[in-house]
């Protein structure tokens, strides 16, 4: 039997999968329309939609918790349960598939009653108060505690800890203290992203979320993606916050803070300040950052544009050696390497492949170990008084700077992650209100930026940006296609493939005349894993690029991005990066001037030269499924 | 340890050659044979075994199953044990009854992990029914293929629910599924499954070598035919006995010879506690509904301290997943320690038994729908007692 459920690549139990069913296991009926009675009102309803799905539709509010529109189905916190007429018990309106002619209430004396001992039961258990709480104002349980007008805790509240804060990890805090059992983090990990570090343990009232053998999450095989920080409907889960180092820095005269803004973070913050998804931010926080005290601001696209550069490098290098000199040791296709959450991923579940991964470092380390170096040099400031801030959409990257081969500069190359959330956290402190603030430019040398390392933010980002400057690299000529905007790279597909032929190339690249250069995308470390398993079997043999991102939707759906995140958010944050692209008058990294410059200056001999290997490269671990 | 009384539905003297001339019948027989029978779920729910099995019959699959529930945990419940020991025959026969009316080429018996000593003697018996064609490829010349593997639970109360069984034999965590879907459509790795208690399956057996009309002769017209209750407590005469379903509580209580009850808590922890007020109630599904646990309290028990064991078994044995049950019987624990401390008011007993009732509705499974039954009953029956000695 254990053929089946590799065949299906299913990790989750079936108790946590969505099932459509439809009158006597009858799947031909599944999407045919059936009459309902919701409230006393009828509507036409598909069959094998669930009575939630149904409401929403009707926009019919029924309150949920552990329901989450990514994940498959838990229907364990059951404070969604309605009344279906025939039914000895309530039935949870996340789970319960309409398969006949039903009448339902959503809002009767004994549902009302049932969803507020939910809530009440929840609360007897849950530690803390809100005012001292992470996600106070951004909690799933105090807003149905408002929403159901809880005013006493009528079973006891919790006032002593009963668990550790595990901060053991330098992406992801765990404090099960707060959890409140809905399990979201066990399905995000399991079924999302098919990583599996959190399951339930221990039976009734003793069950906890917990890890391995109840290891700390840093001995375990998180890859700090921090998917479950954004689907933890409590402060259960949180980024490990780093924003008080980041303040002293600031207030510290001899200190040169400087901050790299992500185009992510950029794209989402306006969330957290009460705008709809989709609003660009980016020149409005330039000024905020200023106001807030760092004393520089630059574009963390100014290195996408970088490691377009090297990147794009290192992939014809291993063209034209397996190509021309029939080198049969190089490794092909070439992953990209940007995502931290990818690259802890494939350490640990794909270690035997790490060759295939691109040797450079992202965009993020690649700025740091430039900052202090010919940033510093430049401007004539000693390195080891620079403080170098990332703002980024993501939890990995936390870990990512804190890994001990990124000190190529003689110091720690990037000194703090920081997410949008925590950002948004500091321009609160620091009493400005974002979207009002007037919009400024990034500080050169590294303000400017081209469009192509923007559109990273985005799954498919990476490998658009390489098109639109390796096509050109070899035939002289621009992407054929329709104002540089390559669609078969963008879309919330998990796994995306194209291919571009090269033709009339350069002299200098003619052996790769006729070639089909194949690409692939894929993010989320699910559709990763698929990837992975496709290589494992052969079948990417004539692929020469793959671009992974460890996210679902890529970094702007990052784990350090607001919260709530959904598919629909997803892609309004991917929209407005790609609008912005469009809008810049530079679009491909080649042609960023101060990429130039830092070439002509500094990276004298190239990329893929000897000093980009030594500050912008780096070397990988072969973590496996044991802790290293 | 034998069956006690009048043995007409589980004879000792079982003829293990209607095997044969049973396979002989098509499935649709079968099945309709079982639906006529009227025979209900013996583990406690009480959902028709036919109806079941027919539902199991018409889903279209590659393949389907047939799951024996040895996961006997109720407490109070030992009659599957009575009849995996000494009437193996029948349950087996059962089994391979039920993979032919529904087409399955598997069984399983889940063994509840308590009864691992049966596992010797329940694969020899397996091997001897195979090494004598009874089991196996074209069985007895039948054409019918079908083999019955024996999966060992490891203690959890929650896997005897058919879902979270299910969970269990899938390597998971022992948890209730969403349902629908059901198992009949999709169980074990999704493939249609029918899972049923030990003695609806040696039930079957024997309807199906006496026939319907003679099930039917016994019991009442909504619970047809014999149950097997497990009597222990404050008797004379505790054990396994085969009675009519219909039969009143002071007609057990006399078989049994129970003096001087005070209660009776019929379907184990997750049953009914009946004050002597209702002993007139009678044991079928229509009333006083049992998997078969039957517990008798005398007039010296503290109904407390009976109330606290079960609540402290629920706290202990909610799978945990869902809200109601795992934090609910916590709550309800709670609440009888305080009044064994005598620090419980009425309003909060009365909030707890709303809180009670609210678990009924909203749990995910029928072990935290039944969990509350107990406190309820116990706080409404003997709310004076359990007051007055504090």
């Amino acid at each position: 039997m254990m053929e089946y459920s590799k065949k299906n690549g299913d990790r989750a139990p079936v108790a946590s999968k969505p099932l459509k069913v439809a009158p006597h296991g009858l799947e031909s009926d599944i999407g045919s329309k059936v009459e309902v009675e919701i409230n006393g009102k009828a509507y036409k309803v598909p069959i094998g939609m669930t009575i939630l799905d149904a409401c929403k539709k009707q926009n019919i509010h029924i309150p949920t918790l552990c329901y989450h529109e990514d994940l498959c189905l838990a229907g364990v916190c059951r404070i969604c349960v309605v009344e279906v007429e025939g039914m000895r018990s309530l039935q949870a309106a996340c789970t319960y598939p309409i398969t006949n002619r039903m009448k339902i209430k959503t809002s009767s004396e004994q549902v009302r009653k049932a969803r507020r001992h939910v809530i009440d039961l929840l609360l007897s258990e849950h530690y803390g108060e809100c005012y001292s709480c992470h996600r106070n104002g951004n909690c799933e349980l105090q807003k149905l505690s408002k929403e159901y007008g809880v005013d006493s805790y009528r079973f006891g509240h919790v006032i002593e800890r009963r668990h550790n804060v595990d901060h053991s990890s330098y992406s992801v805090v765990r404090d099960m203290d707060k959890c409140v059992l809905c399990k979201r983090c066990v399905r995000t990990c399991i079924d999302l992203q098919e990583v599996g570090v959190l399951e339930s343990t221990n039976r009734g009232y003793d069950t906890t979320i917990t890890t391995f053998n109840d290891l700390p999450l840093a001995e375990v095989i998180c890859i700090n993606c921090g998917q479950c920080i954004n689907r933890c409907p409590t402060a259960a889960l949180r980024a490990n916050d780093p924003s008080h180092f980041i303040w002293e820095a600031i207030d510290n005269p001899k200190k040169h803070v400087v901050c790299q803004t992500a185009p992510s973070p950029r794209a989402a913050i306006g969330e957290e300040f009460g705008l709809a998804p989709g609003h660009s931010m980016t020149k409005q926080l330039n000024t905020a950052l200023r106001m807030i005290g760092f004393d520089r601001v630059f574009d963390t696209n100014f290195a996408a544009d970088l490691t377009i550069m090297e990147e794009g490098t290192e992939l014809l290098l291993r063209l034209k050696r397996s190509l021309v000199n029939g080198d049969k040791s190089v490794h092909l296709p070439q992953f990209t390497s940007c995502s931290p959450g990818w690259v802890k991923y494939i350490e640990h579940f794909y270690p035997e492949y790490l060759d295939y991964l691109s040797s450079c470092k992202s965009p993020q380390q690649m700025f740091g170990s430039l900052l202090k170096t010919f940033y510093a040099e430049e401007h004539n400031i000693d390195p080891a008084e620079i403080v170098t801030v990332a703002i980024m959409p993501c939890s990995a990257k936390k870990f990512e700077c804190n890994r001990p081969e990124m000190t190529a500069s003689g110091f720690k190359d990037v000194d703090f992650g920081l997410t949008t959330r925590e950002l948004a956290q500091m321009i609160r402190e620091a009493g400005l209100r974002l979207p009002e603030l007037p919009p400024s430019n990034f500080d050169d040398p590294f303000g400017e930026a081209s469009g192509a390392g923007l559109i990273f933010g985005a799954t498919g980002g990476v490998m658009e940006a390489a098109l639109r400057t390796a096509y050109e690299l070899v035939t002289g000529r621009t992407v054929p296609f329709e104002n540089l905007n390559i669609e078969a790279c963008r879309g919330m597909e998990g796994i995306k493939q194209a291919s571009v032929l090269l033709t009339g190339l350069k002299p200098e690249w003619a052996f790769l005349e006729g070639v089909n250069l194949k690409f692939m995308i894929a993010h989320g470390t699910a559709n990763a894993k698929k990837v992975m398993e496709m290589l494992k079997a052969g079948e990417l043999a004539d692929f020469h690029f793959i671009e992974i991102m460890g996210c679902p939707g890529g970094c702007i759906g990052g784990g350090g991005q607001p919260i709530p995140t959904s598919g629909e958010i997803r892609k309004l944050r991917a929209k407005a990066i790609y609008e912005e692209d469009a809008g810049l008058p530079i679009r491909k990294s080649h042609e960023n001037p101060n990429v130039n410059y830092i070439y002509e200056k500094f990276l004298t001999d190239g990329p893929c030269g000897h000093k980009s290997h030594k500050l912008l490269h780096t070397h990988y671990v072969k973590r496996g499924k044991y802790i290293v | 340890m034998p069956i006690i009384n009048n043995k007409e539905l589980f004879p000792t003297d079982y003829n293990d050659r209607i095997l044969i001339e049973a396979l002989k019948k098509t499935p649709q027989d079968i099945i309709y044979e079982i639906r006529e029978s009227g025979l209900k779920g013996r583990g406690g729910a009480g959902f028709p075994t036919g109806t079941k099995w027919n539902l199991a019959s018409a889903a279209v699959a590659e393949k389907k199953f047939v799951v024996c529930n040895a996961d006997e945990g109720e407490p109070g419940t030992f009659k599957d044990r009575v009849l995996l020991t000494d009437y193996l025959p029948m349950v087996i026969d059962g089994i391979t009854l039920g993979g032919r009316a529904i087409g399955a080429q598997k069984g399983y018996i889940y063994l509840r992990g308590e009864y691992r000593y049966m596992l010797g003697r329940l694969e020899n018996y397996i091997a001897q029914m195979i090494s004598e064609n009874r089991l196996g490829n074209n069985i007895l010349g039948t054409g019918f293929d079908f083999t019955i593997e024996i999966r060992l639970g490891a203690g959890a109360y929650i896997c005897g629910e058919e879902s979270a069984l299910i969970e269990s034999m899938e390597g998971h965590r022992g948890e209730a599924r969403n349902r629908p879907p059901f198992p009949v459509n999709r169980g074990y790795f999704c493939y249609p499954t029918i899972v049923n208690n030990v003695e609806t399956f040696a039930s079957v057996a024997v309807i199906i070598s006496k026939g319907a009309d003679w099930f039917k002769s016994f019991g009442t017209s909504k619970s047809p035919g014999k149950k097997l209750l497990s009597v222990s407590g404050d008797c004379r005469k505790p054990g396994v006995y085969e009675v009519p379903f219909g039969i009143n509580v002071k007609e057990l209580l006399k078989l049994v010879d129970a003096r001087k009850t005070k209660a009776v808590q019929i379907g184990g922890a997750s049953g009914y506690c009946l004050p002597r007020s209702q002993f007139d109630r009678t044991i079928s599904f229509e009333d006083a509904s049992t998997g078969g646990s039957v517990i008798i309290f005398n007039q010296t028990r503290d109904m407390l301290s009976v109330l606290k064991n079960f609540q402290e078994f629920f706290v202990e044995e909610s799978c945990g997943q869902c809200t109601p049950c795992r934090v609910g019987n916590k709550k309800l624990l709670d609440g009888v320690e305080k009044i064994e401390q005598g620090e419980c008011s009425i309003s909060y007993i009365r909030e707890l038994m709303d809180l009670g009732r609210s678990m009924q509705m909203a749990s995910k499974c029928g072990l935290g729908q039944s969990a509350p039954n107990s406190f309820i009953s116990i706080v409404t029956h003997f709310e004076n007692e359990i007051f007055s000695s504090r």
